[in-house]
């Protein structure tokens, strides 16, 4: 049903396409310095979170790794329509493979040059005195792994539904700053009020940031993580199985 | 057993039949043309047989297998040249067909053999590792054909080959096709607009709106004919059909700005149709039959390009 080296490939291919494309990897690099240096500096003077034993800057770490892999992820999806519209789609469904293949490419694709970004991302740790170990690096990229995963299966069953570039990234931004928002990238999800909390549990990038804030910020208090790890992971994985299966649902029914 | 088999195949878009009980059949080896206006349900066709279009009613097998319940079977055993290019313009000439290979599922030693060997048939050796974007369009379509045929289909379908090149790029591109087709030797399924590339056909199916109305061979489709046509253009074209009529008791048709007639010998009609027609002529054309004429004695009317036909998205 699957065939391997047909994944492979469309893998390798999105690869080579976002290094290919200078803009797109000048931007997607300094979107996130942007915000933790920029935005995080100029917060970490406001709000004085001293008591905490955790510096604004810091706080945010987490939540910018997980704003990476959420505009990673999501606007990797945008291939899905870019190869409808340039015809490229037609190459592959004309093929043997499965189309359940052709998604599972796309969606190892989006999933794995999310990591890539996130893990780059993670090297700034040090100039901000967040220690990160080799098991930590380690534990972190598997959890990026799945939050990728979660996220792109979303964008990948969005896109799916879309045919114009311009209906592409109208729909996604407004799926994607709310999820940012919404995160506690920014501030504790339990500070919000009750009404809008209620967004924020079922967003999977709440649990994805949580669970880095896990990895990443040390010790106790308000603005450590803010769920077990256990219910973190166990929702991420739910919803990547979800979206995966509607994704590849929704492909296989639109030829 | 044919390659291509197809019977009262019917295909409707939103309740209205684009292809209107269609049946022909292809044989093993054979170049096989598709031939009339945009809109004739051609491309629908060739959608319907490489499994990217479903149907209504109908059947439609390849290579032995039906385009209905076993589509992965059918596209294991065809290469499809697109009308449109569907080549991925960030990558070079050789990520192109290299992604191709593996999605056929071949070999890493095999891929790397047909890619230099297809290469050099088309003449883009050493563009190997150029980005597809600087490629002229002939280089593309070349580029394109090339990657249909690297996985060795038993049938190829060129759905408008030439479309938007200049002449002289067509011509090559189909002087290339032709000597594809006398190396790979499989089965050649394309659709033109373009009479003159249909005359390279071994049979002919000329479409039009959604039924064939002729299939034969080139020649056996003119020799139908009987005759050359004249092509007349006179001051008065009704009053020049009655005339013609009563005079040589011929029946004129009408085409657009003037009359066609289909005489025995063009050459001995014309001097005495300017001895006895009164209506005053404004030129005269005399045409051997060709595929043109074919159509126009078949449809009453003229096959005009309108220009490419709307892209469709799968």
């Amino acid at each position: 049903m699957l065939s391997y080296k047909a994944i492979y490939v469309i893998t390798l291919r999105e690869f080579k396409r976002f290094f290919r494309q200078r803009g797109r990897l000048i931007v997607t690099a300094a979107r996130p310095l942007i915000w933790l240096f920029i935005v995080g500096s100029g917060f970490t003077r406001l709000i004085d979170t001293s008591e905490e034993g955790v510096r604004y800057i810091q706080f945010i770490l987490p939540g910018i790794v997980g704003m990476t892999i959420l505009f990673s992820s999501i606007f990797s999806t945008i291939s899905v329509v870019w190869d409808r519209e340039f015809g490229f789609l037609r190459e592959m469904l004309v093929s043997p493979v499965s189309r359940v293949t052709i998604v599972f490419g796309k969606l190892l694709s989006g999933t794995a040059l999310s990591v890539f970004q996130g893990a780059a991302l993670l090297i700034v740790a040090p100039f901000l005195s967040l220690h990160i170990g080799v098991m930590d690096f380690v534990v972190m990229v598997f959890l990026m792994f799945l939050v990728a995963l979660a996220i792109t299966a979303l964008g990948l069953f969005v896109a799916s539904f879309l045919t114009s570039l311009e209906g592409f990234n109208v729909i996604m931004n407004f799926i994607v700053l709310p999820m940012f928002f919404l995160s506690g990238a920014l501030y504790p999800v339990g500070s919000l009020p009750e009404y809008i909390k209620v967004f924020a549990y079922v967003n999977p990038l709440c649990y994805g940031v949580d669970s880095f804030k896990h990895v990443l910020l040390p010790g106790q208090g308000a603005l450590v993580a803010e769920f077990p790890m256990a219910l973190d992971i166990a929702f991420i994985a739910a919803f990547s199985v979800v979206f995966t299966f509607l994704s590849a649902l929704v492909f296989e029914r639109r030829k | 057993m044919p390659i291509i088999q197809v019977e009262n195949l019917i295909k409707k878009y939103n309740g209205t039949e684009a292809v209107k009980g269609v049946s022909f059949e292809v044989r093993e080896g054979e170049t096989f043309g598709f031939l009339g206006p945009n809109g004739a349900g051609k491309t629908t066709t060739i959608n319907i047989l490489c499994t990217l279009l479903g149907f209504d009613s109908g059947l439609a097998m390849v290579n032995g297998f039906d385009c209905k319940r076993d589509p992965h079977k059918v596209r294991q055993a065809i290469g499809l040249v697109f009308q449109e290019v569907t080549l991925d313009n960030e990558l070079t000439a050789y990520e192109n067909l290299k992604f191709h290979c593996y999605m056929y599922n071949m070999e890493k030693r095999l891929t790397e053999e047909r890619i230099g060997e297809i290469l050099e048939v088309v003449g883009l050796a050493d563009r190997r590792d150029d980005i597809v974007k600087k490629f002229s369009g002939g280089m593309k379509r070349r580029l394109e054909i090339a990657r249909g045929l690297l996985h060795r289909p038993r049938v190829l379908f060129l759905d408008e080959p030439t479309l938007g090149l200049d002449p002289q790029t067509r011509s090559h591109v189909w002087e290339f096709i032709q000597k594809l087709k006398k190396s790979e030797g499989n089965t050649v399924f394309m659709t033109t607009h373009y009479m003159e590339e249909a005359e390279v056909c071994d049979r002919i199916a000329i479409m039009d709106r959604g039924r064939i109305i002729a299939c034969d061979r080139p020649d056996e489709l003119k020799k139908a004919l009987r005759g050359d046509t004249i092509y007349l253009k006179t001051s008065d074209n009704d009053r020049a059909a009655v005339e013609i009529e009563a005079k040589f008791s011929l029946k004129p048709r009408k085409i657009e700005g003037g009359l066609a007639l289909l005489v025995e010998s063009g050459e001995k009609f014309i001097p005495r149709l300017f001895e006895r027609l009164e209506t005053g002529i404004s030129s005269v054309n005399l045409k051997r039959p060709s595929l043109e004429d074919v159509f126009i004695n078949l449809t009453g009317r003229e096959m005009r390009d309108e220009g490419p036909s709307p892209r469709q998205r799968p």
